[in-house]
């Protein structure tokens, strides 16, 4: 298993790393069985995504895409945000080891979901902005 | 990094100073090769067979017994293989019985021989790790070809009834076969006394080097072959003997098994020290039998925490350990051996293995204690599961 050094620094010194007590938004995806959990909270004002947080229950990858993504979308529009794609993150942190993939992923799915959180408490239907989440796209497990 | 603690020598261990000097004439000096017929050879010959007398002695068996191997994976394929297939030849016979946990050189053996239609049974293991002799004797039919159960456990350490179960096979006439890897250095062991007819062991558990093990195979057990070709150790495993690392072997079972007693007596009350101080920790498991246990081991689960950041976090306070997590294993599962147990995935994931031997000492022990709980402190402050199991949303209570 060998992390690029940005993944073993943003492993070691997580950003945006706890829980929000005050937030627009908050998705949660993966399960303790596959090994990783992914909460990711958002606070939104107007169109801008102002503050992120994250935590996550997971390997070293789970942990540091998760901190890579909330830097990657904090400050920018809702629409900018669900542009995100788990290759960005991956890139942003010099690569992953081909069985990490999954991780980025998960790191994609948990600001979607988050932003579908966010929407239906607006009363607005997300589907036609997040499209339907997959909570775990790497297995066929369940809780 | 304040210290550095080597705490994975279930995985690996160092060469020792000793073994190391053991080896070298070997590459430089007496390198002839044991086939040939000149002194140079002749003298490798009367070393080689020094170092079987070694071995032998160590587990009470005869020279003629031993035959030396590559590694513990090889041995275990030898003696599963080779004497299963010997039994479905000569007597028809083409049932296995295993256990659930044991490592994958026994586990995956017996799986290809399922593919050549033989039939398996993997008893279950109990909460605790061990494996009922009469749950093995209930198992056996007239058609068992061999029985293999390991004598210690790899990742959590228990140390298997072996001596009944030898003792119940040999009553019904039927192989058996133990992968004593794990176990060589830190149990008592005599193939005779204990009734084991086929015992695989590695190097470079006990300060050997890597890349040479050695099979116990009781005078009149029928084996095939694995390796086809010269007639090296008795025409029955082929490749020109690697003298060197035999002579490593040969020195460090010789020290290992006759440091038994000062072994178990310093590493236990190490092994305790750790295993009461991370029971202090909220939601901690200590997995595996505490009484029937390797002095070396200590296997914990810690919940809401996920074992691959813990060994990261662990590494970067200068601590080498394993874990049973499937982040670690390369798979989507977490180890067999802790779902063998009982253990759900969710726990299973957050495993860590401690395995201590001659090097490490009670000051390791110490800054583990120091270095530990904070970690899991860590993990846990950001763990979404641990968030959902202290508020109550999900509960592995019943497993704890």
């Amino acid at each position: 298993m060998a992390y690029s050094q940005k993944v073993m620094d943003h492993f070691a010194n997580p950003r945006n790393v706890g829980e929000m007590k005050e937030y627009s938004g908050v998705g949660e995806v993966g399960n303790p069985k596959c090994g990783d959990i992914m909460r990711m909270y958002i606070k939104v004002e107007g169109d801008t995504i102002t503050d992120v947080s994250f935590m996550t229950f997971g390997c070293g990858a789970a942990i540091a895409t998760s901190s890579m993504a909330t830097e990657m979308i904090k400050g920018k529009t809702i629409a900018d945000a669900l542009k995100l794609t788990n290759k960005a993150v991956m890139e942003a942190l010099d690569g992953l080891p081909p069985v990490k993939v999954h991780c980025s992923v998960l790191a994609e799915q948990a600001i979607k979901a988050a932003v579908a959180d966010y929407y239906t408490r607006q009363g607005i239907d997300p589907t036609p902005f997040v499209g339907v989440l997959t909570d775990c796209d790497h297995c066929a497990c369940e809780a | 990094m304040s210290r550095r603690v080597y705490a994975d020598n279930a995985a690996t261990t160092a060469v020792s100073p000793q073994v190391l000097e053991a080896m070298l004439p070997f590459y430089t000096d007496i390198y002839g090769n044991p086939s040939s017929l000149y002194g140079l050879g002749q003298e490798a010959k009367a070393k080689l067979e020094e170092a079987r007398e070694t071995v032998a002695q160590c587990l009470g068996a005869k020279p003629q017994e031993i035959f030396f191997t590559s590694c513990g994976s090889e041995s275990d394929n030898w003696a599963i293989k080779g004497c299963a297939r010997a039994q479905l030849k000569k007597h028809g016979k083409n049932h296995i019985i295993t256990s659930a946990f044991e490592h994958h050189a026994v586990l995956h053996t017996c799986q290809a021989l399922e593919k050549e239609g033989f039939t398996v049974t993997y008893l279950p293991v109990h909460k605790d790790g061990l494996v009922r002799p009469q749950e093995v004797e209930a198992a056996i039919t007239d058609k068992t070809a061999l029985v293999t159960i390991m004598y210690a456990n790899n990742e959590i350490g228990t140390i298997q009834p072996i001596p009944e179960i030898g003792k119940i096979c040999r009553d019904h006439g039927v192989p058996f076969h133990t992968d004593a890897v794990q176990a060589i250095g830190n149990v008592p062991i005599n193939v005779k006394e204990q009734d084991i007819d086929l015992l695989s062991l590695s190097g470079h558990k006990l300060h050997a080097p890597k890349g040479v093990g050695a099979l116990y195979v009781r005078l009149g057990v029928q084996l095939q072959n694995l390796m086809d070709g010269g007639a090296q150790e008795r025409g029955k495993r082929a490749g020109t003997e690697n003298l060197a690392q035999i002579a490593g072997l040969a020195a460090a079972m010789k020290e290992a098994c006759s440091t038994i007693e000062e072994r178990v007596a310093r590493l236990t009350p190490m092994r305790d020290k750790l295993i009461d101080g991370l029971l202090k920790i909220e939601r901690s498991r200590l997995n595996g039998d505490r009484e029937h246990r390797l002095p070396g081991n200590v296997h914990f689960c810690f919940q809401g925490v996920e074992g691959e950041s813990l060994l990261l976090m662990l590494d970067m306070q200068g601590i080498s350990a394993s874990s049973g997590s499937a982040c670690t294993s390369g798979s989507l599962d977490p180890s067999h051996v802790l779902l063998a147990i009982g253990l759900p995935h969710g726990v299973a994931h957050g495993s860590l293995r401690l395995s201590f031997g001659d090097y490490n000492t009670m000051e390791d022990i110490d800054y583990l204690l120091e270095v530990i709980p904070p970690i899991i402190e860590r993990l846990r402050a950001m763990s979404p599961l641990w968030d959902s199991i202290k508020t109550g949303k999900v509960n592995y209570d019943p497993y704890m």
